[in-house]
């Protein structure tokens, strides 16, 4: 993260509260555009609530969010949403199919979503273009995970925001979700903001860290900022000592 | 029924009340204030409709009619607690179900413009048209709990208030009007419906009480039908704010 890169996102002062529960304070910085900004830091830390805010399913309390220098309480929330796609950690699918599941932002906009286009869509994210008329109740977890994220690439967005999309798998489907994200973000330039409680897939896989503690952004900058915090707080994180 | 015969209805009284001490249900005291409760509510309105009736007033039957829906409102607004102003959503179905019904029987001359036709038959729509609200209202409330993920899911993915919220809008609407259709199924093979059953015990012919039951179960039907649409359709976008976002719903245990 270097002054000169151009910001995807840019946070100013913002705070979120929530009955009088202070979970977002002050926070102020950037998203750069096109690269991997990793999001780490202890649990209750209000990562997750800076992805709703930026996907606009919540607003701050105080404070402007930016999305490519426009302000976000400004653009419509239906385009807003498509243009900041978000995948959970649960990957919550919907009654049905993966056809149908992958259509479903198609849906919404009163559009079909092609059977070849949702075919190629799955073979992007690693899976067969068979799974496209398997229930999703027959799926698991590192499949329903990567049918997530093909469901929200429908969209086409410009930013990604993957919130703990490999918490819940073995080691196998992390790396192929690992090397599927990385591809989304060379090959059609999409700015990726990631969550993840794994310090070392952070190191490996980010270009840039927001490390947050307690609702603030204490550290923010290159990956390699874990390896050598200035923070005495984020070196106890670091080190696993932080309580 | 001479006075001596009403009295000694109250043997079906006694009845539950020597099964619940004997088996000591602790049923008793709640036995006791029902029955003296209905004794009391239902001579009252024998004697405000007899009033009402002699009266020949349209004032007094609008007056009775406005303290159906407020009784109505006040017993269903409690299921509803957790909707952005429910009082008023549900004063607004009951008032339209209310000008529906009686605009068609009234209008096609179906039933004549009379307190004693207008009055009994707009407490089955209303009292139907309550019972239908608490349930379609208990229903939403636990199914916009239990959907919440599916719905933020859809709004995340660019979906409008409508559209992330129309399965849990659509299964509450579908669950409440379960009960009044398959009633009707089954209606006369069961059980004969209570107005039917009161018309043919005073005296009248059981065909054309049979006619009279039928355009009531139509008239139900409608009822059922609108009042869980209306409400639905009434009730939903109090659930977002103008940004789309879904307010925190309170349940019924934090009300």
């Amino acid at each position: 993260m270097k002054s000169t890169d151009k910001a995807a996102i840019e946070l100013n002062h913002v705070s979120y509260s929530d009955e009088d529960l202070d979970i977002i304070k002050d926070i102020s910085g950037f998203l750069s555009e096109g690269k991997i900004t990793t999001f780490v830091g202890p649990s209750g830390a209000g990562k997750t609530t800076i992805f709703r805010l930026l996907n606009g399913l919540i607003s701050p309390t105080k404070g402007d969010i930016y999305l490519f220098g426009k302000n976000i309480q400004t653009m419509e929330p239906t385009a807003l949403r498509r243009t900041v796609g978000i995948a959970l950690q649960d990957a919550t699918m919907l009654r049905g199919s993966v056809y149908k599941n992958l259509a479903m932002p198609k849906t919404l906009q009163n559009q079909e979503l092609e059977k070849e286009e949702a075919a190629h869509l799955l073979t992007q994210v690693g899976l067969d273009a068979s799974f496209l008329h398997r229930d999703v109740t027959d799926l698991s977890g590192g499949q329903r995970q990567k049918v997530s994220i093909a469901r929200t690439l429908v969209n086409r967005p410009k930013v990604l925001l993957l919130d703990e999309i490999t918490s819940s798998l073995d080691r196998v489907s992390t790396s192929d979700i690992e090397q599927l994200i990385q591809h989304i973000n060379q090959k059609f330039s999409v700015t990726i903001a990631w969550i993840t409680h794994n310090l070392e897939q952070a190191l490996h896989i980010g270009d840039d860290t927001w490390v947050m503690m307690n609702g603030e952004l204490v550290e923010a900058g290159r990956k390699d900022l874990l390896k050598n915090p200035a923070d005495s707080r984020v070196q106890e994180f670091v080190k696993g000592e932080w309580q | 029924m001479s006075v001596l015969n009403l009295s000694l209805s109250l043997i079906f009284v006694l009845i539950p009340l020597i099964l619940s001490k004997t088996l000591r249900l602790g049923l008793e005291k709640d036995t006791f204030i029902a029955t003296i409760r209905s004794i009391i509510q239902l001579i009252a309105v024998g004697f405000i409709l007899t009033f009402v009736f002699e009266s020949d007033s349209y004032l007094f039957i609008i007056l009775m009619v406005a303290l159906m829906i407020g009784a109505a409102t006040h017993n269903a607004q409690k299921k509803g607690a957790s909707i952005k102003g429910i009082i008023w959503k549900l004063i607004l179905t009951f008032v339209f179900i209310e000008l529906l019904t009686q605009g068609i029987l009234l209008g096609f001359q179906i039933t004549p413009p009379t307190a004693q036709y207008i009055i009994p038959i707009s407490g089955m729509v209303v009292g139907n048209s309550m019972v239908l609200s608490i349930l379609f209202l208990n229903r939403f409330t636990s199914e916009i709990q239990t959907q919440k993920k599916e719905t933020e899911l859809l709004l995340s993915l660019g979906g409008t208030p409508k559209q992330a919220i129309h399965l849990p809008l659509i299964h509450s609407i579908k669950a409440s009007l379960i009960p009044t259709i398959e009633s009707q199924k089954t209606i006369g093979l069961v059980q004969l419906p209570g107005m039917m059953s009161g018309q043919i015990i005073a005296g009248a012919d059981p065909i054309q009480a049979v006619q009279f039951q039928l355009l009531i179960l139509f008239l139900l039907l409608t009822t059922a039908a609108v009042t869980s649409i209306m409400l639905g359709f009434l009730s939903y976008p109090t659930l977002f704010n103008e940004r789309m976002q879904m307010h925190k719903i309170k349940t019924d245990e934090e009300n």
